[in-house]
């Protein structure tokens, strides 16, 4: 390791990295604006200016740049230095010629990376007395607010947005002192990542319009870690409250999952939190007056699981706490899962083929790293948008990495890389029905159906492997691109491949397999994605109970019984008509859930149910990461409470007795873990209740939370006592342990003048690296074994379509397919029309036109929608869109007949 | 939309570079010399032509001074106002082109006919003060020429 | 006394055509080259001959073609660019060459082409240069023809394909790297150094740019040699130089005279000396972004080192001579003006700071000024040095603004005290 000497003083550091990095690794408070972590260095803003020397007698030295010179061995450098300290207070004396003092009424005032740079550098009384320039601010959407005025023009959005991120409508203008970030007209910005500007932006041009809304300084908020409960990847976040209200959603910065991250889904699908369609109180549908108190409730529960047989419905959106407290209160053999057979099956092989260890499941860290990436059938950039960005980011490392093999450009050397890879790319296939954005970036794009992708799969697996057979009756061209996929992968050292669940095809998750077992050598780490549909389907899975199906029959036989159905809204998973025969059924039915919906509708007894910001609890994500989400609220409306707490009073009241059960999160793990093995270590995710740092708990409200003595005064004018939470080491109070709390229970990002979420600087082992005690998340798949399990050998017929019949496959979209994130105002308001899609030739056959309506049909299925023709889609396939509001559960992967 | 002549411009261009995008300068020149302006359809049309986004040819037609993303008059008088024009007294030029065009820096004559805005160094500082008109240059001028020049313009 | 680079060009007569070129001995430089050298022989003529850059910085041109690299496994194709985008003010020497014997241009070109091995070629030509354009696309057009430029030059296996490119406006297109980044399409903003554009410049790929006076000296070096070459000098920068003068003087002009002469002959004898009522107040020596020289540096010579131990650069050697009846406070606000208007917009302190050093300069020519302002320009100066901004613009643009500081304090202060302009 070199060494360095930063004022007189040696340290030893890393090679490769610049000296900004260093130093701040190191802990030196160095400002900085257009340096990223993730996005390395430029040079623009020249904030970071420090002096270095030539050796030991050099009593002059020079100002340089530090986030653009390289570690050298004896390097010599001064950060105390007076005239880099001058220049450093001068560049934000420049920059605020221009920048307005309207701190006050910005939103980033108190989070803001400029005032904290600004203080760093001493720089008080400005000296400038001519006018300030100003700009015209632009409508950017629902998501994003903009205030150009504040620009202090570091070139980061631009650097995020287009570079990072792949968007192309954000640009920069103009020249001299005139340049405008933006987009070229007033409008939408497109790129689903476009919520990152807020924590990109080092000060308040792009900031989060949604909290605009119900604004508050992040020194007013309440925060705890949490996780994204959106999509399967599980991108850790930081939920915000204020009286009552969830305010907003900031990255959580998670090294192997999201890093500084998140998809514009997880940052604005949380206000379904704050909908008017909660469930705010428990309802006893069969009497008068429905609205009960807690004491009717439970005595009415009482008798409806103790004086009939009970089952479970668990849900893939509900926290691992919660499925198993209803699994603990019904039984394990009275619990199902409440999706269709047919999904449960695909979502079991997954979990199956993760479980016995052959296959490495990777991160979404590993997939950045990868040198090469086989999609195989999933829509990433749609079902896990943060998995897309991961992937855009290996394309593009494993273009720098083999440009710069040759020369000594250091990673971080950001323009110069870019200069140096032009339009070359790493090696990304991306194997899909239909195109997505990730196709400009691909090496190669086929647009297929799900068996003939799955036969691309086994033709490049048996490539990879002649103990694989040859697919039978493969195309030229399906070869060509099968070589050119085999030989890629070949050639990498950390391949990897990615599939899921939404082709409702085995065939893809079986060839996948066959590629990752294939290629797995002592010399290549080849590592399996595979994407699952909700936030915990994995964990559901892992819990190999029945499928629906399952519980249909019990009642269909068994007409006495009382269903419990936990945080599912079955139309979404299960064909109506076998959902109406389902509740037509059961005797009793219990919901619980947070919002209304089309199940809690039905229910006889409904209770009110806590949203992931006012629960705690366990998700397991599509890696098989169990990550702990912890409580940012407490519901005012106390009829509110978590899922598992209601089904362990049910179970207390059922077992006549509290002594041994489980009453706190960390408790229902402790015995999850022990009821189901496959479920060994989970506990760890979150230490005891009873934890404490230096007898102190982590406080939920930052040392600066205001108003606690008044925010009620309304109401009354004693301070309230503080809330307490029994269920974690993490309390409702700023008072309580000041230092960084092991990372997985970070409630917000903060240091000494670092006011801006960019103090997780401070937070991390290395800039960019892990942060400090990390555990983020426990890993419940683990490496067993190496190639031992067989290969599949059994390859899909080529696809044909049928005369009149259409393959029903579904179409996810970002915005529209969520559960929850649909009740988010803003997110409503981005969502794509609900259509089905044709190829040009079945159009045609059935005499339809763009917009035309289609009635799809199966059984007693029917459904009507407007037609999008697609030159792409293969011939015989009919795409749906999937998962929204309203529209009944299709029979996915199975043949309909279309009408017009 | 852009015209035959232009496309076939562009294509030409492009086909001397390794990707499509790098011709966008030559491209913007291309439709500003066949119609006197970029306006935002331009920008568009430009876009799809050479495969990028509107956003990505406006970031880079707004930083040149040359390309003008606003109308222009018929003709356009570039000034120089560069050191050596500044001490051979360019600025009486200014004024009297003001007085005459009765317009400033920037602006554009009621009629359409002269637009008129300042440039850099027009490279012939041994004969200044100069002006460009429509890309013909004229140096030495005074005010007493003047007329003579603005005359050939109609 | 040898003009080598003008003696066939001749005030008011067109262009030499390819013909006269040849008949003048020209493209014997290239064929000799061609059959005799060797790339690397190229570099190593060129530089013995001590030929440094034209454009301003000086810099040693063989040396600077012997870092690109070479050989079988050298990234390709690399480029070879002449840099004609003539666009510091006061400046108009490359005009002369571009407009009056486009094929010696062309000639060296080819030939410092073939001794980097680059078989693609620019011209970067700043858009105002039209009768130039007009000249380069026909002489371009004849080389082809005649077989000096394509595939297989004379047979020799050398091939060499040559685009005319001309700018949309910015000075910053001057800048090598930033005349890159226009080449490619983009926003002409300036690129980080390391990595040079000798390793990885246009598109990626090796490159020499090369100011168009530098390119034109080649064809000469090879066929007279580096002696001869050293011998043209008045002093160790060997050659001739292109030196202009404008201002207030009798015969403001350009005039190839041996490296070296002095800024006194210059002006009093080529350029006709001090129109009648004038006296010589100060000279910016280099261009607009040099620092300002008086009466006392007249007999300095003007070569790359004596003008900087003047405390000057020797720039473009396109002098601009200011009057005494000129205000050195206006004349130094029109230049920061400039400046400021031709910043790119990347980095800080030139962004924010030209503009803010203008308003104050047009405050104390207003009569508005304060004794602080002093102050506020000086620290400008202090600090938008070389280093502390990202490219060499505002640097540049700090020369002339300290050493007005430094000769005409008195007529600053007068402003201040006056509270208005005295000229």
């Amino acid at each position: 390791m070199p060494t360095i000497y930063i004022d007189n003083k040696p340290y030893e550091v890393k090679a490769g990295k610049n000296l900004l990095e260093t130093s701040l690794s190191l802990g030196f408070d160095l400002p900085y604006f257009c340096w990223h972590p993730a996005m390395g260095s430029v040079g623009a803003c020249r904030q970071c200016a420090i002096k270095i020397f030539k050796d030991e007698k050099d009593a002059n030295g020079k100002i340089v740049m530090s986030c653009m010179e390289g570690v050298k061995d004896g390097l010599r450098m001064s950060i105390t230095d007076t005239t880099a300290r001058a220049f450093r207070e001068q560049v934000i004396e420049w920059l605020m010629t221009n920048h307005p003092h309207d701190c006050p009424v910005c939103d980033e005032g108190g989070s803001c990376h400029l005032q904290d740079m600004t203080v760093m550098t001493g720089h008080d009384y400005r000296r400038f007395e001519f006018k300030k320039r100003t700009y015209t601010n632009q409508y950017l959407g629902p998501l994003i607010h903009h205030e150009m005025n504040r620009c202090i023009q570091c070139y980061r959005c631009v650097r995020f947005y287009r570079d990072y991120a792949g968007g192309d409508d954000l640009n920069v203008f103009g020249a001299h002192h005139h340049v405008y970030f933006g987009r070229e007209k007033d409008g939408v910005l497109q790129s689903p990542f476009s919520g990152n500007l807020a924590e990109v932006c080092p000060t308040g041009v792009f900031t989060d319009k949604t909290l605009k809304k119900h604004y508050t300084r992040k020194w007013d908020l309440t925060t705890a870690p949490s996780v994204c409960h959106h999509c399967s990847l599980g991108c850790n976040i930081i939920a915000g409250e204020r009286y009552g209200q969830l305010r907003c959603i900031v990255n959580r910065y998670n090294s192997d999952v999201n890093g500084y991250f998140l998809c514009d889904k997880g940052r604005y699908g949380y206000e379904f939190v704050n909908s008017a369609n909660r469930i705010t109180e428990p309802l006893i549908r069969t009497r008068p007056v429905e609205a009960v108190d807690e004491t009717t409730l439970m005595n009415h529960l009482k008798n409806l699981i103790t004086l009939h047989p009970v089952i479970g419905i668990g849900s893939s959106r509900a926290s691992m706490e919660s499925n198993f407290a209803l699994m603990q209160l019904v039984g394990k053999e009275n619990f199902y899962q409440g999706i269709s057979d047919d999904t449960a099956y695909l979502e079991g092989r997954m979990v199956e083929l993760l479980q016995q260890g052959d296959v490495h499941s990777v991160s979404l860290k590993e997939i950045e790293a990868a040198d090469a990436v086989l999609v195989l059938g999933e829509d990433i950039w749609n079902t896990a948008p943060i998995m897309a960005l991961a992937v855009r980011q290996s394309v593009m490392k494993t273009a720098a990495n083999q440009a710069t093999q040759q020369s000594s450009l250091f990673a971080w050397h950001d323009a110069a890389i870019k200069e140096l890879v032009q339009e070359e790319k790493g090696f990304l296939a991306n194997i899909t029905i239909l195109s997505s954005p990730l196709d400009a970036i691909s090496a190669i794009a086929v647009h297929e159906s799900p068996d003939n992708m799955a036969r691309l799969g086994f033709a490049v697996a048996h490539l990879l492997n002649a103990g694989i057979p040859a697919v039978s009756g493969i195309t030229e061209k399906e070869m060509l691109a099968a070589k050119h996929i085999a030989n890629a992968l070949q050639h990498a050292q950390r391949p990897v491949i990615i599939t899921g669940s939404s082709c409702c095809n085995e065939a893809l998750i079986k060839a996948a397999f066959n590629i990752v077992q294939s290629l797995h050598t002592p010399e290549r780490k080849a590592g399996i994605s595979f994407v699952l549909p909700e936030c915990n389907s994995t964990g559901l899975a892992l819990m190999k109970a029945p499928s629906f199906e399952g519980a249909l029959e019990r009642v269909i036989t068994d007409d006495n019984c009382t269903a419990i159905v936990l945080e599912n809204d079955l139309y979404r998973h299960i064909p109506a008509a076998e959902a109406d025969t389902f509740f037509a059924q059961c005797k009793n039915l219990v919901v619980m859930d947070s919002l209304h919906n089309r199940t809690t509708e039905k229910a006889h007894v409904l209770i009110p149910a806590a949203t992931f910001a006012e629960a705690d609890g366990t998700l397991v994500n599509n890696e098989g990461r169990a990550q702990h989400f912890y409580q940012v609220f407490m519901p005012v409306n106390t009829h509110i409470k978590e899922s598992w707490r209601w089904l362990g009073e049910m179970k207390t009241m059922q077992a006549k007795a509290a002594n041994g059960l489980q009453q706190h999160p960390d408790e229902w793990l402790a015995k999850l873990e022990v009821t189901l093995p496959q479920f060994a270590n989970i506990a760890k995710v979150m230490p005891s209740h009873h934890f404490r740092i230096n007898g102190q708990a982590i406080p939920r409200e930052p040392h600066r939370y205001s108003g606690r003595t008044a925010m009620q005064a309304n109401l009354a004018v004693s301070e309230p006592k503080p809330l307490q939470d029994d269920d974690s080491p993490l309390t409702y109070t700023m008072e309580g342990y000041t230092g960084i709390p092991p990372s997985s229970m970070i409630p917000y990002f903060w240091a000494p003048g670092w006011n801006s979420g960019q103090a997780v600087n401070k937070y991390q082992q290395e800039m960019g690296g892990a942060l400090r005690k990390e555990d983020p998340g426990i890993c419940l798949f683990a490496n067993k074994k190496e190639g031992a399990s067989p290969f599949f050998k059994d390859s899909p017929e080529a696809f044909i379509p049928r005369p009149g019949k259409y393959l029903l496959l579904p179409q996810y979209q970002l915005f529209g397919s969520g559960e929850l994130s649909i009740h988010s105002k803003a997110i409503s308001e981005l969502v794509p029309a609900a259509t089905i899609v044709l190829s040009k030739k079945d159009a045609a056959d059935l005499g339809a036109a763009n917009g035309t309506l289609i009635t799809i049909e199966k059984n007693d299925f029917q459904y009507r929608l407007p037609l999008i023709i697609h030159d792409e889609l293969c011939n015989g396939i009919v795409l749906a869109s999937a998962g929204y509001q309203g529209m009944p559960a299709p029979p996915w992967g199975s043949w309909v007949k279309l009408s017009v | 939309m852009l015209s035959n002549e232009e496309i076939q411009d562009i294509d030409h261009e492009a086909a001397k570079l390794p990707y499509k995008k790098a011709a966008v300068i030559e491209a913007l020149k291309i439709v500003q010399q066949h119609r006197g302006w970029i306006n935002d359809e331009s920008v568009s049309d430009i876009a799809e032509c050479l495969e990028m986004s509107a956003a990505e040819v406006d970031s880079v037609a707004t930083f040149y001074n040359l390309i003008f993303r606003s109308p222009v008059g018929r003709h356009v008088i570039l000034l120089c106002d560069s050191i050596s024009c500044y001490v051979m007294g360019y600025k009486n030029i200014y004024e009297a082109l003001q007085q005459k065009l009765k317009i400033k820096f920037g602006e554009t004559t009621a009629d359409q006919r002269f637009t008129l805005l300042p440039n850099a160094c027009l490279g012939c500082c041994d004969h200044a003060p100069a002006l460009i008109i429509n890309g013909e240059l004229y140096t030495d001028i005074s005010i007493e020429t003047l007329d003579d020049i603005l005359l050939k313009y109609t | 006394m040898e003009r080598p680079l003008t003696k066939n060009i001749h005030a008011g007569r067109q262009p030499l055509s390819l013909k006269e070129y040849t008949t003048t001995g020209g493209y014997t430089a290239l064929q000799q080259v061609l059959k005799n050298n060797t790339p690397q022989e190229v570099q190593q003529l060129v530089q013995k001959s001590n030929l440094k850059g034209r454009g301003g910085a000086g810099f040693n041109t063989g040396m600077k073609w012997s870092f690109v690299p070479m050989g079988a496994d050298a990234p390709r194709p690399k480029y070879l660019i002449a840099n004609a985008d003539e666009m510091e003010p006061g400046t108009f020497k490359d005009r002369l060459l571009l407009e009056g014997n486009p094929h010696q241009l062309l000639e060296g070109m080819i030939i410092a082409a073939y001794a980097i091995q680059a078989n693609i070629s620019y011209i970067f030509l700043r858009w105002a240069y039209k009768k130039a354009a007009r000249v380069l696309e026909q002489s371009i057009h004849e080389a082809y023809e005649a077989g000096w430029l394509g595939q297989n030059i004379l047979g020799s296996g050398f091939s060499l394909n040559m685009h005319l490119h001309t700018g949309a406006g910015r000075y910053m297109c001057g800048e090598e790297t930033a005349l890159l980044n226009a080449l490619e399409g983009k926003r002409a903003t300036p690129r980080a150094k390391p990595p040079f554009p000798q390793v990885s410049g246009l598109f990626g790929k090796p490159t020499i740019v090369n100011n168009v006076e530098t390119l034109c000296c080649v064809p000469h070096i090879v066929n007279n040699g580096a002696e001869w070459f050293q011998s043209l000098s008045y002093s160790e920068d060997s050659g001739t130089k292109i030196y202009g003068v404008s201002g207030k003087v009798n015969n403001p002009g350009a005039w190839e005279l041996p490296m070296g002469v002095t800024m006194r002959e210059l002006i009093e004898e080529h350029a006709g000396g001090m129109k009648k009522g004038y006296r010589l107040k100060g000279v910016l020596p280099g261009g607009a972004s040099t620092d300002f020289l008086t009466e006392q540096h007249l007999d300095i010579k003007m070569d790359f080192k004596s003008v900087a131990a003047a405390g000057s650069r020797l720039g473009t050697a396109t002098m601009v001579v200011m009057d005494d009846a000129t205000c050195p406070v206006g004349f130094v606000h029109n230049l920061q003006h400039f400046f400021a208007q031709e910043s790119c917009g990347w980095c800080t302190p030139c962004r924010e700071g030209l503009p803010w050093v203008e308003k104050i300069l047009l405050t104390i020519e207003k009569g508005e000024g304060k004794q602080e302002d002093i102050e506020l320009l000086q620290m400008h100066t202090q600090l938008l040095g070389p280093g502390n901004t990202f490219c060499a613009l505002a640097p540049g643009a700090m020369e002339p603004l300290q050493s007005a500081i430094k000769y005409f304090r008195e007529d600053f202060d007068r402003h201040i005290r006056e509270q208005k302009c005295p000229y």
